[in-house]
């Protein structure tokens, strides 16, 4: 949302809408990559469209080891692409100043950076890139956020990331908290450094619901009947549900799954559901389509605290709890400036910059010392501004209380065959 | 003979000009080239796709599977009638909306005709997406239409248009009625006016001289008309996203597709499934054409 207000006159957003100049090498790539097609080799030849399977990691001396990274220098411009509303604003300035702490990169190092907020689903955006990854190509992007999940997993199985370089991440090694450090989706942090982390709950306007919500089954009640939202993609609505029935999502059993499908089937006959939403559930709730939804929590927090018009806004989580994820930096395969990339990933483990995302964003920092910066300001500020940061010191969705954290529970770990069980029981429901 | 060199004949001098026969085929050679590579290849790589069996992690293999067509149909039938509906829907609307306008421009347009087709186009001037995202937040529920009327108490709070099938009908009708137009004007741009007054010297009212004359002249314009609208309208996916909100009920069978491959990364069904739907449409564009073939109009 912080991106689609001020489109106009920002450079950035200039640039974002030309693509870089393409290289010479690039150029006799991209016509190799044409007479490759010209051929069909791949496709008719071999008898398949596909991914060979490869090991994970990287082969000695290539893309990803620490020869091929001891050789690799700074270029002078960085492609990041995330997601809408994930980083700090300053509205009454233009262009990239705009966006400060990424600004303050810019202007330290000198390597420009084209920020897209393009991401508005995981599952759409590694389809669009998947093409470019399987065919070796650069995807035109340094630096992507994917969340933990079915995705960023199967990019790290495919061997489409780049491993990263320990040598090149000393604010991280410094800085980051022990909960984001060595994930289980990622051991080692050897492909991806966290963004921010976040909860799956509920949102909702007060000036259409006049109750507390607190179970997805209150979403069902007719009286909201065409203003209810829900996630679409392959986790959140799934594993939320599960919560809802009382379910350890992580333990889950496909019996499990069974029901909490039947569960999110009686959105689609109730006739309450306004329908199944990606990113763009931010711009109907803010358009007053939706009374309720499924929501991340920093969305909300974030436009509640900082746009007048959305005032009314809450976050919530079920009684049950909330789904937490972390939405992960990595540098996709044949990337055109991967040490660029790690200095900027690197950069936000600096505590002063991480919290100046956490103010604005109001997701968790995975920067515990940047969250007590924010802390701390709360504290020294004044007036309106203390309000306002008082309001995020305070919130038990960007500072999980021991209360909450009990409660909060991740995303269930999908292999082999489960992930075709799962997406062939959910994914009919999202579209009907 | 003298005369100075035109660099453009530079390279074709007469004597290296090539024989008769084979200048269509040189001519035709960019159309050709771009047929090939641009449908006929992708094409056959789609053919080869639907016919391969395996998942986006460990890669799809060929094993021609023709279960995949039958998987499809039996999977994703309500979609496809539900489109074929919808199709009809808009086909009908936008000749309605349509059919008026070309005349009114053909007929009664004078020297204003080419600013009345350029106003026509002009919002072409702007991506098909932006225009329908453009109308989810004209019509969102406390927008700039909905929000007025529920503010005067002429709605009630709750309703809303976004997240209908009516939205989804009305925005693809909306993106398609210049494709409509063009084709009716062009051929009742074509009526010969002295027919019309012929017709009149008969003692035809108007409404006989356009029933008997001018509307049976425009079928060929009709018939074009209507394939223009149909396909796009049956294969359509943006509005039902954008527009339909993936409502329970409102999506269509590009919708299926795309989320085939933009989501499952399913390649073999969507591939087979959108075969099965260009099949189904070529199939009702052959019969379309056979039963109200443009043959026969200018025949009868």
């Amino acid at each position: 949302m912080s991106d689609k207000r001020v489109p106009f006159g920002d450079p950035a957003w200039i640039r974002g809408m030309t693509r870089r100049r393409i290289s010479r090498r690039e150029l006799f790539r991209y016509a190799g990559a044409g007479a490759g097609a010209l051929g069909l080799s791949s496709m008719l030849a071999a008898g398949g469209v596909g991914c060979e399977e490869q090991a994970t990691g990287p082969t000695p001396g290539g893309e990803g080891s620490a020869d091929w990274w001891a050789q690799q220098q700074a270029g002078d411009h960085i492609n990041f692409t995330n997601w809408p509303a994930y980083i700090d604003r300053d509205f009454s300035i233009d262009g990239p100043g705009s966006r400060p702490s990424l600004n303050e990169f810019i202007q330290e190092t000198g390597i420009d950076v084209t920020y897209r907020a393009d991401i508005n689903s995981n599952e759409e955006f590694y389809a669009a890139i998947r093409p470019a990854l399987e065919a070796g190509q650069d995807t035109g992007h340094d630096i992507i956020v994917i969340t933990n999940g079915q995705e960023l997993t199967e990019m790290i199985q495919l061997g489409y990331l780049i491993e990263l370089d320990p040598t090149r991440r000393p604010n991280f090694d410094a800085n980051v908290g022990p909960a984001f450090k060595d994930p289980v989706y990622d051991p080692g942090n050897k492909y991806t450094m966290a963004w921010q982390s976040g909860m799956t709950g509920i949102a909702y306007n007060t000036k259409f619901v006049d109750e507390e919500i607190t179970t997805l089954e209150q979403m069902l009640n007719p009286k909201y009947a065409g203003h209810v939202g829900m996630f679409n993609n392959t986790a959140d609505a799934q594993n939320l549900t599960m919560m809802e029935l009382g379910i350890n999502p992580e333990t889950s059993t496909p019996d499990d799954w069974q029901q909490a499908a039947d569960f999110l089937q009686r959105f689609n006959d109730s006739g309450v559901l306004r329908g199944w939403f990606d990113q763009a559930y931010l711009t109907a709730i803010e358009n007053e389509d939706l009374w309720i939804t499924m929501a991340w929590s920093g969305d909300i927090i974030n436009d509640k605290l900082y746009f007048p018009e959305y005032a009314t806004f809450e976050f919530t989580a079920l009684d049950t709890g909330a789904i937490v994820w972390v939405d992960n930096c990595c540098i996709p395969n044949e990337a055109a400036n991967p040490v660029g990339a790690m200095m900027l990933m690197d950069w936000y483990y600096d505590p002063v910059y991480a919290a100046m995302l956490t103010r604005w964003n109001a997701y968790v920092s995975p920067v515990p010392a940047g969250g007590e910066l924010v802390q701390a300001a709360a504290e020294a500020a004044k007036g309106a501004e203390k309000e306002q940061l008082e309001t995020i010191a305070t919130s038990p969705f960007v500072f999980p209380t021991p209360e909450l954290e009990e409660k909060l529970y991740n995303y269930r770990v999908l292999e082999g065959d489960e992930i075709e069980q799962w997406n062939d029981l959910f994914n009919p429901i999202f579209i009907s | 003979m003298e005369r100075p060199v035109q660099p453009d004949l530079h390279l074709v001098a007469p004597e290296r000009r090539p024989r008769r026969s084979t200048a269509p085929y040189v001519l035709a050679a960019p159309a050709l080239i771009w047929l090939l590579v641009l449908f006929v290849i992708p094409m056959i790589a789609m053919a080869s796709l639907s016919l391969q069996e395996g998942t986006s992690l460990e890669g799809f293999r060929q094993t021609f599977r023709f279960a995949n067509f039958t998987d499809a149909i039996a999977d994703n039938g309500a979609f496809l009638v539900r489109s074929l509906r919808n199709g009809v829907i808009v086909t009908v609307a936008a000749l309605l909306i349509a059919y008026p306008v070309a005349y009114w421009i053909a007929f009664y347009g004078g020297r204003f005709k080419s600013v009345f087709l350029f106003l026509l186009l002009l919002p072409f001037f702007i991506s098909f997406v932006i225009r329908t995202v453009a109308w989810s937040f004209i019509l969102s529920d406390d927008g700039i239409v909905l929000g007025t009327l529920k503010s005067i108490g002429l709605l009630p709070e709750s309703y809303h248009v976004l997240g209908t099938t009516f939205a989804v009908v009305a925005g693809i009708t909306y993106n398609l009625v210049p494709f409509t137009i063009l084709p009716l004007y062009v051929s009742l741009e074509q009526v010969d006016r002295s027919l019309v007054e012929a017709a009149k010297d008969l003692y035809s009212n108007r409404a006989q001289a356009f029933l008997k004359v001018v509307f049976p002249l425009s079928l060929p314009g009709v018939f074009a008309a209507v394939l223009l609208t149909s396909i796009p309208a049956i294969g359509d996916y943006v509005n039902a996203a954008v527009l339909g909100n993936f409502a329970p009920g409102t999506s269509m069978i590009g919708n299926v597709i795309q989320a085939e491959f933009l989501r499952n990364r399913d390649y073999p069904e969507g591939a087979a499934l959108a075969f099965v739907l260009m099949a189904v449409m070529v199939v009702g564009a052959v019969i379309y054409a056979r039963v109200l073939g443009t043959e026969r109009i200018t025949e009868g």
